[in-house]
């Protein structure tokens, strides 16, 4: 079936959902997802999006500024830092607006708490910035939005996979896309497509992501030669659950919870001693990797505790009803009785698709667009994060960069054309169905899968090294011809969750190769990359970002500067 | 604690398998699979389709009670699996769809219907007020009288283990109602009174009965029949009874 629209939209997390309803004002809108738009990865974001509100203490944006750009480990870009962290507080009064259920103070304001990495003055001391809705933020920000959206009379297709996108010479045409549901391919031509599809972190064996953050449509513009950025920089998270890896939110530290180790010791105060348990997530994650291979984890094992039962049973109860609900559950422990075991966790992608402050797609390290392509939110790279997101800015970058995407659209799509999709493209996609249908194959998808985010999760995570690195690309490389040999049980055409499966994999395997070559060829250690051959962060030969690009020859990389207009590089204390 | 000191055991999972595509009726199948206490029933489902048969079909995504995916009927409740251990399950552990939504594929069911009537309640906060210039303040209090009400995930649990909906196809259901609530009793709201006629129609809340079942099966622990109560007192307020 064809489909008609004047923007397209990948995905219903928050960007994808802030930018629709801007986009409306200019025309109709499309949001496809593969879930139902409720469900997206967005609602389970916990603790907090933040903005200088100054609702509990005194507050700048101008110190958010500075606390990004120290936390990005200087390579996030400075133009984009900014405009993010003097558009936050409309940005959340804005939310407000659309009916989004902040926890209020006492006087009935916006209430706010400390996070990582955020100080007032420059770094002098923690300061109360991260607006929350106890610890369901994003669920409470997704639902309205979606929300709002129903109101705009935005047209949504839940459970619609993305198979390609089409792009021919320098213009996005639109997408082909399979009813999950009924097996059959929908074509959306588009005068303008944005891809919102989130993260990937999947890869990783050991992650907070849902099982539909495989990063696909990353994956489909890399194969379509657009280049992904800074690939290298994933975050993990310090605090997830032991063994399972579900996030306890920042928050968590956030209301006076420490980290300690097997010896009892606050060791947090040994590695950041101003903001101690508060410093950003890859100072936290080497720290906490440092004491567990040093032998101090608990019991000599490999986790750590995080301790919340100083803090009044009524904070928990109120601030974070939902993490202590997931200690009962998960770990059959009472966090305001007994100490969380936890363990760094894949988090956020800080990399993603290159794009302008107004969410265009950059084709090339010079600047060059794609028109009609547009992305937002964690699946692009702006760059606000840098090398290191700060936690509370991932929320912030969806609704202020989803925003100027939408509004960016609404203008743009008065001056193109519908896209053209020709049936040849549909083809391409027909194709790669039927031959994962009709293969005879004895692989078994879940073998191949298991071993990629086992691999990733040795080689590729908080620490790294060029031998595990190279070993692990060559590894990759054998995974990608195991999935040649993939055989499904199931050859139906509805609902065939098995091929879905299938597909993700093979863009889970793509996305890896980027991430770890990326990785190999940065030699020094910045933010979330940390390099043990190559320790020290390395400005005259690395401020720059990278740009993978695929070629016949394999991934080429090419870089462009980080924009630098008020911060210069320091070294990187708290 | 999760993956320590747990031995494995072995549970029987009964499945009840359906697909439009192949099947004219339901016929059940039984996987015998090795699972940790402290394992979630989602494993299981995730082992058995990957190593035993990869036509076994199922929503999941965020893994932990968040996104709403996974609600089906475990050993004769409504559950979501993701947040369902196996330690609390005897050793055979029946699955299958929620009821009453039209079953596309084994535990898959169509869930248009639960959204549509979801859309009919005006699920959106209404307020043309020009807005302050900074937020529109409410009160701990105000915020309080909501909060349960905010935490639905929309699983479709409430809804479908409801025996008025499986008679009446055309009530509103609990989680819609209750969503009505969530916006009915936002201080910041003002379009009470039309979304108040909306759900106090022939289809709407004077159809419960007070069965509890949507409490009972709801995963986030809402009150439910308590909130749908506090809407037909106010509804009646309002003369606005059948």
């Amino acid at each position: 079936m064809r489909h008609q629209f004047d923007t397209v939209i990948i995905c219903s997390g928050l960007a994808g959902l802030r930018a629709a309803l801007e986009a409306s004002n200019g025309g109709n809108v499309a949001v496809l997802s593969k879930l139902y738009p409720t469900r997206s990865h967005s609602t389970t974001a916990q603790g907090g999006i933040g903005a200088a509100l100054g609702n509990e203490e005194p507050d700048k944006p101008e110190w958010h500024f500075y606390d990004t750009v120290k936390g990005s480990d200087f390579l996030g870009d400075q133009d984009a830092i900014e405009i993010m962290c003097e558009d936050a507080i409309r940005a959340i009064i804005e939310l407000e607006h659309l009916g989004v259920p902040f926890s209020r103070t006492p006087e009935g304001r916006i209430a706010q708490r400390y996070f990582g990495g955020h100080t007032r003055d420059f770094g002098v001391a923690p300061v109360r910035r991260a607006c929350y809705s106890a610890d369901r933020t994003g669920h409470a920000i997704v639902f309205a939005l979606y929300e709002q959206c129903q109101l705009k009379g935005v047209k949504f297709f839940p459970e619609f996979f993305v198979l390609d996108i089409v792009i021919e010479n320098t213009r996005c045409h639109g997408v082909i896309t399979l009813e999950i549901s009924t097996g059959e391919f929908h074509i959306f031509s588009s005068k303008a497509t944005l891809i919102a599809s989130g993260g990937y972190g999947r890869v990783f064996k050991t992650t907070s992501n849902a099982y539909a953050s495989t990063g696909d449509c990353l994956s489909i513009l890399f194969n379509r030669v657009i280049p992904l950025e800074d690939m290298e920089f994933f975050q993990f998270h310090p605090t997830g659950l032991y063994g399972i890896g579900i996030l306890i939110t920042e928050g968590a530290r956030g209301e006076g919870g420490i980290l300690i180790n097997g010896k009892g010791e606050r060791f947090m105060e040994r590695y950041a001693p101003t903001i101690k348990d508060l410093a950003p997530r890859d100072m936290v994650c080497r720290a906490i990797l440092t004491e567990i291979r040093e032998g101090r984890g608990i019991d000599g094992k490999d986790y750590i505790y995080l301790d919340l039962r100083h803090i009044p049973k009524k904070t928990l109860q109120e601030r974070l009803p939902e993490i202590s609900t997931f200690c009962k559950i998960y770990m059959g422990i009472d966090p305001s009785e007994q100490p969380i075991p936890v363990i760094p966790t894949a988090h956020y992608t800080m990399g993603g698709i290159p794009t302008d402050i107004d969410g265009r797609v950059f084709m090339d390290e010079k600047g060059s667009v794609v028109n009609g392509l547009f992305a937002a939110g964690e699946c692009a790279c702006v760059s606000v994060h840098g090398a290191n997101r700060l936690g509370c800015n991932s929320l912030l970058d969806t609704v202020v960069f989803g925003r100027r995407a939408g509004n960016a659209i609404r203008d743009e799509i008065k001056e193109i054309e519908y896209g053209r999709i020709r049936n040849n493209e549909l083809e391409k996609s027909r194709m790669l169905i039927d031959s994962i249908l009709t293969s005879d194959g004895k692989e078994k998808i879940a073998n191949i899968r298991t071993d990629l985010q086992d691999r990733m999760m040795e080689h590729c995570s908080v620490f790294r090294e060029e031998k595990n690195l190279k070993g692990l690309i060559d590894s990759i490389g054998i995974l990608k011809e195991r999935t040649e040999d993939i055989g499904l049980k199931d050859k139906t055409r509805k609902f065939n969750t098995e091929l879905i499966d299938a597909i993700e994999l093979k863009h889970m395997l793509t996305l890896s190769e980027v991430i770890a070559s990326s990785a190999l060829e940065r030699k020094e250690s910045r933010g979330a990359h940390y390099r043990e051959d190559h320790p020290e962060r390395d400005d005259t030969i690395w401020m720059k970002h990278t740009l993978a690009f695929k070629t016949d020859k394999g991934i080429e990389f090419r870089y462009k500067p980080v924009k630098i207009t008020r911060f210069k590089s320091e070294e990187r204390r708290y | 604690m999760h993956d320590s000191g747990c031995l494995m055991g072995k549970y029987r999972f009964r499945i009840k398998r359906f697909s439009q595509e192949e099947d004219s009726s339901s016929r059940w199948d039984t996987f015998s699979i090795d699972m940790k206490p402290m394992e979630r029933v989602l494993d299981g489902l995730d082992r058995i389709k990957d190593y035993a048969d990869g036509s076994l079909t199922f929503r999941r995504s965020c893994g932990h009670g968040i996104c709403g995916s996974c609600a089906m009927k475990i050993n004769g409740r409504n559950r979501l699996s993701c947040q369902t251990l196996i330690k609390d399950m005897p050793e055979t552990i029946r699955i299958e769809p929620l009821e009453a939504f039209p079953v596309i594929k084994d535990i898959v069911v169509d869930m248009d219907d639960f959204f549509k009537k979801n859309d009919y309640v005006l699920p959106y906060l209404i307020n043309d007020e020009p807005p302050p210039e900074r937020e529109r303040l409410q009160s701990q209090a105000e915020q309080e009288k909501i909060l349960e009400s905010i935490t639905c995930i929309m699983c479709g649990s409430c809804t479908s283990s409801c025996p008025i909906y499986w008679t009446d196809n055309q009530y509103l259901g609990p989680s819609s109602i209750l969503k009505a609530y969530r916006f009915i009793f936002d201080s910041r709201d003002r379009a009470k009174e039309e979304r108040l006629g909306k759900i106090s129609g022939a289809h709407g809340v004077w159809r419960c009965h007070s069965i509890f079942n949507c409490v009972e099966s709801c995963p986030k622990e809402i009150d439910i029949t308590g909130h749908i109560t506090e809407l037909k007192r106010l509804a009646l307020k309002k003369n606005l009874h059948l």
